[in-house]
Parts: C-alpha cells; structure tokens; sequence
C-alpha cells in the first residue's frame, strides 16, 4: 500500500458476552481504495464495519483513524458515513432534508447546505425528486438518496453495509457500475460489506475474505480467485475442484511431482513441500481441459472418466464429470462456433488435465 | 368469495347495529333533550329551548369546565413525562425481562378503576402512608392536607389513566426501527439530537394516541373527583351527574354532556389529522387503533 493508511485495525478482537464475534484483526484501509470485506453471515464483517463507524470498540486492540487511536470516539464524532442496509432513510423528511440532515447537524450556514444538498443529488441523479418522501422512491432512488445522504458530509471513509440486498439483479448490476463509478470519481476510501463474490470482484481494489471471526486472505479480486491461500477461500470464491494428492517427489524451483486421485503429475508450487506431505491441489473449472477419450489428443499424464451430464449456460458449457476412481469434477469450456467437440453425450468415455501451473497446490489442513 | 363477503357484511353489521342502538341513539336523545325545557316533575317538556346552552355560559359551569381542562392537561402531560420513559426503557428492555415490564403497567388494568381510587386513600390521606412515611422521616410536623383537594384529583387521574399513555407510546417506540438513530448518530447527531429530530417525531403517533386515551377520558371522568375531591371543586364529570341524578335537571345535563362530546370529536379529528399527516395515505389505520394494537 503505497498511500497513506485512513484506517488501521491491530489485534482487535471483539466479543458480544462469551461469543467472539472477531479474532485478533489485523488490517491497514489505504486512503482511496475501495475495500470489500466478503464472507459469509457471522463471519464478523459487519462487526468491522460497526467498529469503523464507532457503533462498536474493541474488547481488545485499538483502531486508528488517520494515526489516531479512535477505539473510544462514538461514531457522531466520526468523519466516517455509512450507507446502511434496507437505507434506514428517515420516512419522516423529505428527499432534500433527509440529505440536508448530516450538513444541519453540523450546524453549516444554510446557504452551503443548500448549495451542497443540490451539487450532491445532480451527481446521484435525484435532482426533481427532492421533495418527494421516502416512500415515494423506488428502492434504486431510496439507495441513491441513501448515498447521497452520506457523501453530502465529504466523509474520509465511506461504509457501505450490502446496499444491494434489496435490488433486484438488473439494478443491483447497474448500482454496482454507478457506485464504483462514483468512488472514482470522488476518491474517497470506500470499505464496502458483502456475502457476494462476484459484487465483490467488480467492484473492489482489494478483497478480504473473513470467516469465523478471522481474516482468511487479504488480495486483489484475481489474486484471492487464481491464488487462494486455503481452502475456506478457494471454496467460497466460485466453483473448485478440489481433487486430493501426495508428493511423491520434490525438485528445486517450486516443482514436485505428486500422486493425485491415482495418477501422477508434474505440479508447480510457490510453497513448501516434502516428499510424502498430502496435499490438496485446487483447480477451476475453467482450468480443466476435457477431451473425448478416442481423440486421443491428450498428452499423458490426464484422468480418465465418463460425463454425467452437461448444463448449457449460454456463454459456456458446465460439465460434470466421474473420473475412474469415483471422483466427481466440475468443467466449464467456453463455446466455440467451430468446434463442436464440447457436446459430450452422458457416459462418454473421456481425458482430463490441465495446463500446468495452473494448479494450486495447498497442505492438507482437513487432516 | 361470497362467504368471506357474508362473514364480513354480518361482522360488521353486528358492531355498526351495537353502535347504533347503544351508542350514536343514546348521544342523539342527549342532544335533543339539551333543546329541550325541564320540567318540575318530568325530567323535560318537550318544549324548544337554548336557555341550557346559554346557561353554561354562566360562570358557573366556565369555572367547571376551565378547572376540568386544566386538570386534565395537567394529568395528561405528567403521564407523558412520567410514561414515555417507562415506554422508551421497557421497549428498549431485553425481550426476557419486557414481558415482566409491561405486566406492571397490565396489572391495573385488571383491577377495578374504582377500588383503586379508594386504595390511593390509604396512601394519600391524612394518615395515610405519605404522611406517616413523610412524618416518620422527620420531614414534617403535621400531616400534609392532600384530600379532598385539587391535587388528590390531580394525582387520582394521573395514577389511574397512566397505563393508557404507557402502552400507546411503548408500541410506537418499539416499531421504531433502531438503525434510524444510528443513521442519525452516523450523520453527527448527538444522542438528544437524534432523540429530538427523529425518536420523538417518528413516535408522535404514539404521543398524541397516549394524549388523547388520557385526556379525554380525564375530562369526563366523575369517580376520581367524587371520591378523591372536595365537594368545593366540582369538575364536568361530576356536574353532568348531578344534573342528571341530583338536580333533576336533564336538559341541563344533556347540553353539557354534549358540548363535552363535542369537544372530544374535536379532539379526535385533530389526532386523525396529525396522524394522517405523518404516516401518510397509505396507513388508513382507524382512529386509536394505529397506536394501540401493539400494546395489548
């Protein structure tokens, strides 16, 4: 991170009676990034947001804002706004007071309210709805005034808890285009929280993956999709074939050779390995390559297995697929006009392998 | 389709006939016999008259009518300030102990109005526990002289309609969604500016349904002031009785009674327009309903 941290969490942990809702986090926000904390439900990413807007402390650990330890200041004293899920727009103001609202707190003179309060619904496109009231909005209009309402403050953060829940899948797209488009255009840090990979993927800098309390990885949307560091993350960012291994032989420059559900391969790795050590070796389906076993166009070493079935998606071909030793596997080819090779029939006898190197190779946690 | 239809023709014919006959029928004979002359041995002679309404212009019954209003502001306001607390920690309270909160409130409830006037006798009156309380402590001398006074009337209306403000405003605080306060807090609003600017206009409903179940009923109640006042201080309430029970004076009684109606439809339109205006059109709730249901 080359900026400047806005906000910085070391070792902080947080506990609701007994449950501990996060584990010793650490974690640095650069100024101007757009963060995701992804996870599933409890996995204490709301819990952060809490804690950065000051709705929260820590039990343990500090947090600091711009170099200062901000564990103890509530979130009225913040320079941090939050968009919160389902908007908790007040249903009493209008439009124009809802937005008006953060700036009248701090007591601004009302021609730079009013000033402001019109600047910022033109940049969200709500200009003729200021004096309609919440209800009157369609939800893509209640997150835009919910937006507005926050960035109208100029905060140094801005926090956004799933906003997009309650869209449908047309607008939520098209929300996740505008906010991003949003964040570029006025280079404020945003943390945003979401259960969503692919949300999470279109729209952030840098992805962290959290679960039970604890941050998982830490990356860029393509290091945490092609590099996951274990399993939790490789499961739970899309599909993965997660087929099992023993290294049979280690040689220098991150190669080894591995036995791998009965055949043995030739894999790369960035991490450490010795011969005998299980191993997971994780792969895409987009990765796996699947050839009619009489074309024989495969170079040894490949699986040799049978299609279950095919699941047409429009823009690629799912495959599901037994290998001889019972192993079930996931293959996606994208369609090609000319080749019609990938209209497999159930019960085709087929080969499978991969280019190598694309293989991520991980210890066996599960043991 | 048809059923539903006749289920709903007969329910609410049934409560529209209830009505009728033992409500609107009743208030259309007082507001006749009020244009009506009394009479030395009948209750009235069907003879027109204005002579009652232009009685009650009379001091008399001004100084009636001024005491009873104050009175019941006064009651009305001190059960805001004494319930909406209660309501705001018991809708605030953990969902174990909320039940045991709102029973206090409900206990009253089922407890004769009446024999509870009487039991605030035993802790208002001359030796009464406050006295004796008060006087053992060595804060005073002699008993304090509450009895029979404007402030044991007072005291008497506030104990006994405090329920019906509690559960109004605990149903409109506990729908209240929390996420507004802290999207107040989030935007810099201090607790009592969050409080001000969006707990206390989003529970007006509420407030006002409280006011109304216990003002209006204040103003018109005559078993607090019959047992608790004096005969000096009489309150609208007991005048109407006396017209009717005592003084053998119907039309009288009548006029009175419906200038005291009138005041509470009133009353009524003003809560059906401030609640209109906050929730919007698309709550059509029906007059209390809005701000009891969640109570009960």
């Amino acid at each position: 991170m080359e900026q400047a941290p806005v906000f910085e969490l070391r070792g902080v942990t947080k506990y609701f009676g007994t449950t501990c809702a996060l584990h010793s986090v650490n974690l640095v926000i650069g100024n101007g990034e757009f963060l995701t904390l992804l996870g599933p439900s409890g996995c204490g990413k709301t819990t952060i947001l809490r804690m950065l807007s000051g709705f929260e402390s820590p039990t343990k650990g500090e947090i600091f804002l711009q170099g200062e330890c901000v564990n103890e200041l509530p979130p009225e004293q913040r320079q941090v706004n939050t968009v919160f899920q389902n908007y908790a727009l007040f249903p009493h103001m209008s439009v124009w007071d809802n937005v008006a609202f953060g700036l009248r707190m701090q007591r601004l003179p009302k021609n730079e309210v009013n000033q402001r309060v019109a600047e910022v619904l033109r940049r969200v496109h709500l200009e003729g709805m200021a004096d309609r009231m919440p209800r009157q909005l369609s939800g893509g209009q209640q997150q835009r005034v919910a937006i507005a309402r926050a960035i109208v403050n100029n905060p140094l953060v801005l926090l956004l808890d799933e906003p997009f829940s309650a869209l449908d899948f047309k607008l939520r797209k098209q929300m996740q285009f505008e906010i991003k488009h949003l964040q570029r255009q006025l280079g404020i840090t945003f943390v945003f929280v979401t259960h969503d990979q692919e949300e999470a993927f279109a729209m952030s800098d840098r992805v962290v993956v959290m679960n039970e309390g604890s941050i998982k990885q830490i990356g860029s949307p393509q290091e945490i999709y092609e590099e996951p560091e274990n399993l939790f993350v490789a499961r739970f960012v899309g599909d993965i074939n997660v087929l099992e291994g023993q290294v049979t032989e280690v040689r220098d420059g991150g190669s080894l050779t591995a036995d791998i559900e009965g055949v043995s391969f030739s894999l790369r790795t960035r991490r450490e390995f010795s011969e005998g050590d299980k191993v997971k070796v994780l792969l895409r389906p987009e990765d796996l390559k699947v050839h009619l076993e009489h074309e024989q166009a495969l170079e040894p070493p490949f699986f040799t297995g049978h299609i279950d079935e095919t699941v047409y998606k429009g823009a690629t071909v799912d495959i599901i697929l037994t290998l001889d030793n019972g192993k079930t596997l996931q293959a996606a080819e994208f369609f090609n006009e000319d080749d019609e090779d990938i209209n497999y029939r159930p019960g085709e006898k087929v080969t499978v392998s991969w280019v190598e190197g694309w293989e991520v190779v991980l210890e066996d946690e599960e043991e | 389709m048809r059923q539903g239809q006749l289920f709903r023709v007969t329910s609410i014919g049934v409560t529209w006939f209830w009505l009728g006959v033992f409500a609107l029928l009743p208030n259309i004979a007082l507001l006749l016999v009020a244009f009506l002359d009394k009479g030395e041995t009948d209750f009235f002679i069907p003879v027109f008259t204005l002579n009652n309404f232009e009685e009650l212009f009379s001091p008399i019954f001004l100084t009636v009518l001024w005491d009873t209003v104050r009175l019941a502001v006064a009651s009305t306001l001190v059960c805001l300030a004494a319930g909406y607390p209660f309501a705001y920690a018991v809708a605030k309270a953990s969902p174990r102990r909320r039940p045991w909160l709102l029973l206090l409130v409900i206990i009253p409830f089922w407890t004769n109005s009446l024999i509870r006037t009487y039991a605030l006798i035993l802790i208002i009156g001359a030796q009464g526990m406050m006295n004796k309380a008060l006087m053992a402590l060595g804060l005073i001398a002699s008993p304090i002289e509450v009895m029979y006074t404007d402030l044991a009337v007072f005291i008497g209306l506030t104990y006994t309609f405090l329920p019906f403000m509690v559960l109004p405003l605990y149903a409109s605080i506990e729908k209240l969604d929390p996420r507004l306060v802290d999207a107040a807090k989030d935007l810099g609003a201090s607790s009592l500016r969050a409080f001000w600017h969006v707990t206390l206009p989003l529970t007006l409903p509420g407030i006002v349904a409280g006011c109304m179940l216990v003002f209006l009923p204040a103003l018109g109640c005559f078993y607090v002031p019959e047992v608790l006042g004096g005969a000096t201080n009489m309150l609208l309430g007991t005048f109407i009785k006396n017209q009717f029970l005592v003084a053998n004076n119907w039309p009288l009684g009548a006029a009175a009674s419906s200038v005291m109606t009138l005041l509470l439809i009133a009353l009524a339109l003003v809560y059906r327009t401030v609640n209109r205006r906050i929730s919007g059109r698309e709550r059509r709730g029906d007059m209390f309903v809005s701000g009891v249901e969640g109570g009960a």
